[in-house]
């Protein structure tokens, strides 16, 4: 265990804007409600297509102005935040697991094992993983649980990567040897003994997915393949906003920085938590997201 | 090492019988074809017709291995919706998205390359900072806002670039930025930290030490060792690219393989989306083969084992 002072030392540098962001992400998530000024779904032909306050014809009543149906965009952004919450969550779960499972394997068993499940790998990453996604989506119909599945098997690689090249060096270890002499199932070794050592590397590389995963899930749904409207998701605004880039800019503007911010934030809270938690790994994945 | 390249050829092969074997899964998923090709009132018995005109009734393996020798003749079935086969489409389509992925990938490197390797000289510095600081946040702009944003600033507000279709340069530089945003920022970072590895080793040193010009240091005996695996990131960002482009096209109208594909799948029709699939995925582990080659060239250490 890391001692009080070192994590003191840690909390200092502390990326605060990026801490700030999640925390304005979690909150709005859950909050949504209480939040929002306005309904995300309620439409006002009349208050159609309102520029932001600070420009002519804006007001403070719709902050970030209105879309082509009169709907707030804050409050649809903050609304937007659920999906992509949900589904961050859900599918860095979903391929997170997968890709440990097999990362434990792979690196603890070695041999033929390692080499079928590394041609996996090899598939997965030749794969443009967009199309299959969209591919797969288009078979199975865009439902919120389709995309956090399809999500979610198509994301397990970088879990299996990193998980795996700890295992092999952690099974040199004599704690696994004596663990094994003293009788401890192949079973109880891998989730007792090594797992938890690859748990840090696993909240480094989630925290870093969450942002990867939402910035996906947005392409889906600006594709049109992903949540369906009129539930509020920053995708589907984007594809909205496209249509009347010309002549509103406000509506494909304000969602796509909010996912800008919110992916800044998963980089920048990943890179401190990799400085904090697994020195160790930092020069062999820096950039290499 | 002429057994390591036929040993990687060999893997090669198995990859891409591999994503065979997921392409012909995902078009088996997506239900029963007859459904789309036949008038819908068409009755039970023509149904059956076309399934057994069409193999869908014999078992599946024996599907599979049709599949896979119409596949290696080239032959990925008609088009649903174009009257033509499927394969000769993708392919004429090919031209765009490679004039699209190599613009944005001569981009990157021209940008990368240089913000990496003078942010690793001067750590710390301001230039430094900034560099790194343009590197975070190219890689947390989703790709569909930056395209959005470029287009309206430099189509609709300054007029000056036109944001659709495919024609003479003006047409490639917003797409290829677009595409190549990400990659940029990824290549800058990593170009960074291997030169900061490489720029504190014994023979750098001894470089210094001789006398030699910072820049033969740098470039020579610095930059060289640390292209490895700089070499190794790159060639993975271009399977990203390749993927990255199905949006990319998508929003300026890119007449490419990823636009196609992208229709193909809104309009339900397979055989198109499973050979955008196969070809982009052949394509990425055949450029994998060749850098695997490179590398034997620009690091004779490696061991073929």
């Amino acid at each position: 265990m890391p001692q009080l002072s070192k994590i003191w030392a840690h909390m200092k540098n502390a990326p605060l804007g990026g801490l700030a962001i999640l925390f304005m992400l979690v909150m709005g998530a859950l909050f949504s409600e209480f939040i929002a000024p306005h309904s995300p779904v309620d439409q006002d032909i009349i208050q159609a297509l309102r520029p932001p306050f600070w420009f002519e014809g804006g007001t403070w009543d719709h902050f970030l102005g209105t879309d082509e149906l009169g709907r707030d965009i804050l409050s649809r952004i903050i609304f937007g935040a659920r999906i992509s919450l949900v589904v961050g969550f859900m599918a860095v779960a979903i391929s997170g697991f997968i890709g440990t499972c097999l990362g434990l394997i792979s690196g603890y068993f070695g041999g033929r094992m390692d080499s079928v499940i590394m041609r996996l790998v090899d598939i997965q990453l030749s794969m443009p993983y967009i199309l299959i996604a969209l591919a797969l989506i288009g078979a199975l119909g865009p439902s919120l649980r389709n995309i956090i599945i399809v999500i979610g098997i198509t994301s397990w690689v970088d879990y299996a990567r990193v998980v795996r090249g700890e295992v092999l060096s952690i099974k040199e270890n004599e704690f696994v040897d004596l663990a094994r002499i003293a009788g401890c199932s192949t079973y109880r070794i891998l989730l007792k003994h090594i797992f938890p050592s690859v748990v840090n590397s696993l909240i480094v590389l989630g925290t870093l997915m969450l942002g990867r995963i939402i910035i996906f899930e947005a392409a889906l749904s600006f594709l049109g393949l992903g949540v369906q409207p009129p539930t509020p998701s920053w995708g589907i605004m984007l594809a909205d906003g496209r249509q009347y880039l010309t002549y509103a800019w406000w509506l494909a503007t304000f969602p796509g920085f909010a996912i800008m911010l919110v992916v800044l934030g998963t980089n920048l809270v990943g890179d401190w938590l990799r400085d904090m938690l697994d020195p160790r790994q930092r020069a062999a994945v820096r950039g290499k997201r | 090492m002429q057994r390591y390249i036929i040993k990687r050829f060999f893997q090669s092969l198995i990859v891409i019988l591999g994503i065979s074997v997921i392409v012909f899964i995902i078009t088996h998923l997506t239900g029963d074809p007859t459904d789309l090709l036949l008038p819908p009132e068409a009755g039970p018995e023509e149904k059956e017709l076309l399934r057994n005109q069409l193999g869908l009734d014999r078992p599946i393996y024996v599907q599979y291995l049709g599949f896979l020798k119409n596949i290696a003749h080239g032959d990925f079935g008609q088009s649903f919706r174009h009257q033509t086969s499927a394969f000769s489409l993708i392919i004429g389509a090919l031209p765009a998205t490679i004039e699209l992925t190599i613009a944005a990938m001569i981009l990157s490197i021209v940008i990368a390359l240089p913000v990496g390797i003078i942010s690793a000289i001067r750590p710390r510095s301001n230039y430094d900072r900034l560099g790194m600081t343009f590197a975070l946040l190219g890689q947390s702009i989703p790709v569909y806002w930056a395209g959005l944003m470029l287009i309206l600033l430099f189509a609709v507000t300054l007029g000056w670039l036109p944001s659709t279709g495919r024609g003479g340069i003006k047409h490639l530089i917003l797409p290829a930025i677009t595409l190549g945003l990400f990659s940029t920022a990824a290549i800058a970072r990593f170009t960074r930290s291997s030169m900061l590895d490489v720029l504190d080793t014994d023979y750098v040193r001894t470089a210094r030490i001789k006398g030699l010009t910072e820049y033969i240091v740098v470039l020579k005996h610095a930059f060289k060792n640390a292209s490895i695996p700089v070499l190794t990131m790159t060639s993975l960002q271009f399977g990203r690219m390749l993927s990255g482009a199905v949006i990319t096209e998508t929003i300026f109208s890119w007449p490419g393989v990823g636009r196609m594909a992208v229709q193909a799948i809104y309009n339900r029709d397979f055989p198109v989306v499973q050979t955008a699939v196969f070809v982009t995925s052949v394509i990425f582990v055949g450029i994998n083969f060749l850098v695997d080659i490179i590398y034997t060239y620009l690091d004779p250490r490696i061991k073929y084992k």
